[in-house]
């Protein structure tokens, strides 16, 4: 079938303003927010109804083309591209909240929602949507559910995964089925909970039913500021081994300090500073919250922290943490590209593994800035590069592997939160072995035997040990693209 | 051959414990590896395979070729207090595990119903979490990652050792409540809490809607207790019905949060023990167990439909989480009955112990929403082709 047959087969389905099918239109949705993957899709649909999405999903099931799902694009793993023989489904305009349920503390909404707009939405309830990528305010909460998204609250609050009630969901062929119950209970198997971070693999979510948390009473947000890089990671452990749960705990190095305070986002962090940890406590007594930033402040200290201030009101607090929330656009001004990477270590081997990084940037003459979840040992290593210089583009490539591999070296895994997508495919078989490569590859082919869905993405399919089509008899997985241009 | 000499041969004398009652070979495989070699002949020779634990929790009468247990797999390979992070084999028994975690001065925020020494893998499993589930969530939110054998002795590893983890696709959660349909959990990475310096119980006795109301008050004060459990008076022990408010963390947290409690009474450290204790093994004792679990404003209406229904003589419930369970005597009639009813609700029924012939009739899963029911078979024809494991997943 040619582009143009199916761009007008679309177009019946969705109306005409909601395909983009000229490759200028198209350019718009080549990359995520990781600049080091480009992927032109062969048609790009925005259907606008549940039932759109699904007519357009019958419809490329009926003609045998594979298709990506798509959120906003704020992705970080090259997770939402298409080539050019996939439609791309772009979940932007399935963006209503169908029910706020204050009583039971859970909202059902489409896909398409923005993180930050939820949270907004059930504020005058007293409730929030805790998950807060950095991105909250442009990402949709169906890639949160598709990537499994965190941020700096789930430290406490916990990630997407545990705050997905129920899903209902269209599959390859575009049958719905309905996964977990308005509780979270499931009905046998936690099928929500495999759903939640298969990036998109396993079907398309159409509504998603979310857990929503109290707005704590109580807040108290320090500022720690630490001349030694290694001292704030002991801080950071010293912290979780007194059995203190900030709600969250972020770490942010010296490049990335000074990125942030030559921005409009500057927070006042100490340009001299090796590092500044921001911990927030909460809770219900504003009191007792008190008492932990107390003895928090105490463990910083002993730690070697210069200095511990809180801040004095929501305006300083807010500002602490545009700061740190903007920081990856701050870094912007280092360089005209930016790999924020991902990657989670013990959190007893942040100072060793944060050394080995400065290291591996030194070797290499890349700028790396540090900023991340230092409560859940979750890293994002920033390397700031110019993309058209071809020399550059390949030290950055070489110096993300030594940093993958010393994460693994320290007990830690490839991605705590941006997903495999297509850029972390060649690490998989560095933590997985053949046989468990193939147990994911074999789980897909149970909702996608065609693996048609986001196709080429999160397992690396010739490094899986090949588990047998007994759970599918007949079907076959997908080989070349049948769109042609 | 038997199969009794096949499996010596394979696994050496050790492997070979005392058969049960049905005289059905029990074998304890040393090692993960001794798992796998273990289920694998079983897939070639078309064995039927029962998986136990300490055979403390559901009752070891499922009809089969071969019993495996997993109590041999008792080792704990790491822990790690301060990363508060843990690896343990299925096999070791939670009461073991907590002490060795205690020692460290690391904490398992999981409390399941069941006997002292039930198995890591049978929890896991089973996905039965207690009281502690109001404050620390259910039992995967505890896992980092499993390393479990597929019915033809494949050994399959998910998820890691570390805080956070979306490489690949979440087959730890699949197999957290999976009921060993899609293997045997045989490596548990766990997630750890430092041991609470203050750790207290309070509780209020009342009628049963009087408690359901003061649990729905505290939920809305903002209180984060660790459990909020309302228990039935004879698995309580007591003339009424019982409202237990566990708070466990800093001094200064709990002893602010006791505050806001208002007319409990405070249990002294070893009744609180031992109350939580009898909560829990007072679920090993009646032949049959299930949970239920709703949005928590139909507690209330939940209740009193099992009531109607069932009874109400041993419950357990966590209002303000939406999550009851039920023990006692009844007929496979009822409990189909009660799921139907209950599934109209939207409100799923898992049925967690009950002897073999319950199990078969009703299955431990039985009703699905749309579209759900091919998917699970589909998971379980490829996690066991040749359908070696025993379990009752979806009744008759």
């Amino acid at each position: 079938m040619s582009t143009a047959a199916l761009a007008d087969d679309l177009r019946a389905i969705v109306g005409p303003r909601h395909v983009r099918a000229a490759p200028a239109e198209r350019v718009t949705y080549a990359m995520d927010g990781l600049p080091t993957h480009r992927r032109l899709p062969g048609v790009v649909v925005l259907p606008g109804t549940r039932e759109e999405l699904i007519a357009v999903i019958r419809l490329l099931a009926a003609l045998d083309i594979p298709f990506v799902p798509r959120g906003a694009g704020t992705g970080l793993s090259g997770g939402a591209l298409a080539d050019d023989g996939a439609v791309l489904i772009v979940l932007t305009r399935l963006n209503r909240i169908l029910k706020i349920d204050a009583a039971n503390r859970s909202a059902l909404v489409e896909p398409g929602v923005v993180n930050a707009r939820l949270s907004a939405a059930t504020r005058p309830h007293g409730l929030h949507y805790a998950p807060d990528p950095s991105s909250q305010s442009a990402c949709t909460i169906g890639g949160n559910v598709a990537e499994n998204a965190g941020g700096p609250h789930c430290l406490k609050y916990g990630v997407t995964a545990n705050h997905i009630l129920s899903l209902e969901v269209v599959l390859a062929t575009g049958e719905t089925v309905v996964l977990g119950s308005p509780g979270g209970e499931p009905w046998g198997p936690d099928l929500v909970g495999l759903f939640v971070g298969s990036e998109g693999n396993f079907g398309v979510a159409t509504r998603i039913s979310v857990r929503l948390t109290p707005l704590p009473r109580a807040v108290r947000t320090l500022l720690a500021d630490f001349m030694a890089l290694r001292a704030a990671g002991e801080g950071v452990s010293g912290v979780i081994a007194a059995g203190i749960v900030p709600a969250a705990l972020e770490m942010m190095d010296q490049s990335c300090i000074q990125a942030v305070e030559d921005s409009v986002y500057a927070a006042g962090y100490p340009r001299d500073a090796a590092a500044v940890l921001l911990v927030e406590l909460d809770g219900r007594d504003d009191g007792a919250v008190a008492a932990e930033a107390d003895a928090v402040t105490a463990i910083l200290k002993a730690a070697g922290a210069r200095g511990v201030r809180s801040a004095k009101n929501e305006a300083e607090r807010e500002r602490l943490w545009q700061g740190r929330k903007k920081a990856f656009g701050a870094m912007g001004r280092l360089s005209r590209d930016l790999v924020v990477q991902d990657a989670v270590v013990p959190r007893s081997s942040l100072p060793d593994v944060l050394e080995t990084i400065a290291g591996i940037a030194a070797r290499y003459e890349l700028v790396v800035s540090n900023v991340f979840h230092a409560g859940d040992g979750n890293l994002h290593p920033n390397i700031s590069f110019d993309a058209t210089d071809e020399a550059m583009r390949v030290r950055v490539e070489l110096a993300s592997a030594e940093i993958m591999a010393a994460c693994i070296a320290a007990g830690g895994t490839i991605t705590g939160e941006h997903g495999v997508g297509l850029d972390k495919l060649r690490y998989m078989p560095l933590i997985f072995d053949a046989e468990s490569l193939g147990a994911m590859l074999a789980v897909r082919r149970v909702f996608d035997p065609e693996e048609r869905v986001n196709p080429g993405k999160v397992v690396p399919v010739h490094a899986c040990r090949e588990w047998s089509r007994a759970a599918n008899p007949g079907a076959t997985p997908r080989g070349q693209p049948v769109l042609a241009l | 051959m038997t199969i009794l000499e096949r499996v010596t041969a394979l696994l050496g004398e050790g492997a070979v414990l005392e058969a049960g009652t049905d005289r059905v070979p029990r074998i304890a495989p040393g090692s993960p590896d001794a798992v796998a070699l273990l289920l694998g002949t079983a897939h070639q020779e078309g064995w039927r395979v029962r998986v136990e634990g300490a055979g403390t929790w559901l009752p070891s009468d499922a009809p089969a070729d071969l019993a495996l247990t997993t109590r041999r797999l008792d080792r704990v390979p790491a822990v790690e207090p301060q990363d508060l992070t843990a690896t343990a084999e299925a096999g070791i028994g939670l009461d073991q595990l907590r002490q060795q975690f205690a020692d460290r001065g690391a904490w398992l925020a999981i409390d399941p119903p069941g006997l002292a020494g039930r198995t890591l893998g049978s929890i896991v499993a089973t996905a039965t979490a207690g009281p502690l589930r109001q404050g620390f969530g259910p039992v995967k939110d505890h896992l980092l990652g499993v390393t479990f054998v597929t019915g033809d002795g494949r050994m399959v590893q998910s998820g890691g050792r570390v805080m956070k983890n979306v490489a690949g696709y979440d087959l730890t959660r699949l197999q957290a409540g999976g009921f060993g349909a899609f293997g045997v959990i045989v490596l548990v990475h766990l997630r750890l809490r430092a041991l609470p310096r203050a750790d207290v119980t309070h509780v209020l006795e009342g009628s049963r809607d009087e408690l359901t109301q003061v649990a729905e008050d505290i939920a809305a004060s903002g209180l984060t207790p660790a459990a909020l459990e309302l228990v039935s008076p004879a698995l309580a022990r007591r003339d009424r019905w019982v409202l237990a408010v566990r708070l466990v963390g800093s001094p200064t947290l709990v002893a602010s949060d006791e505050a806001g409690l208002g007319r409990f009474a405070k249990l002294r450290a070893e009744e609180a023990h031992s109350f939580w204790m009898r909560l829990s093994e007072g679920f090993a004792v009646r032949p049959v167990t299930f949970r239920i679990g709703g949005v928590p404003a139909a507690s209330d209406e939940l209740l009193d439909l099992l009531q109607h229904q069932v009874g109400d003589e041993w419950i357990s419930a966590a209002p303000a989480a939406g999550a009851i369970r039920w023990s006692g005597e009844t007929t496979v009639d009822r409990l189909q009955r009660l799921r139907r009813t209950l599934a109209a609700l939207e409100v799923p029924l898992t049925l967690e112990r009950a002897p073999w012939p319950v199990r078969m009739a009703v299955g431990h899963f039985g009703a699905y929403r749309e579209g759900a029911g091919p998917l699970v078979a589909g998971l379980r024809r490829t996690f066991d082709p040749g359908g070696a494991l025993v379990v009752a997943t979806d009744g008759e």
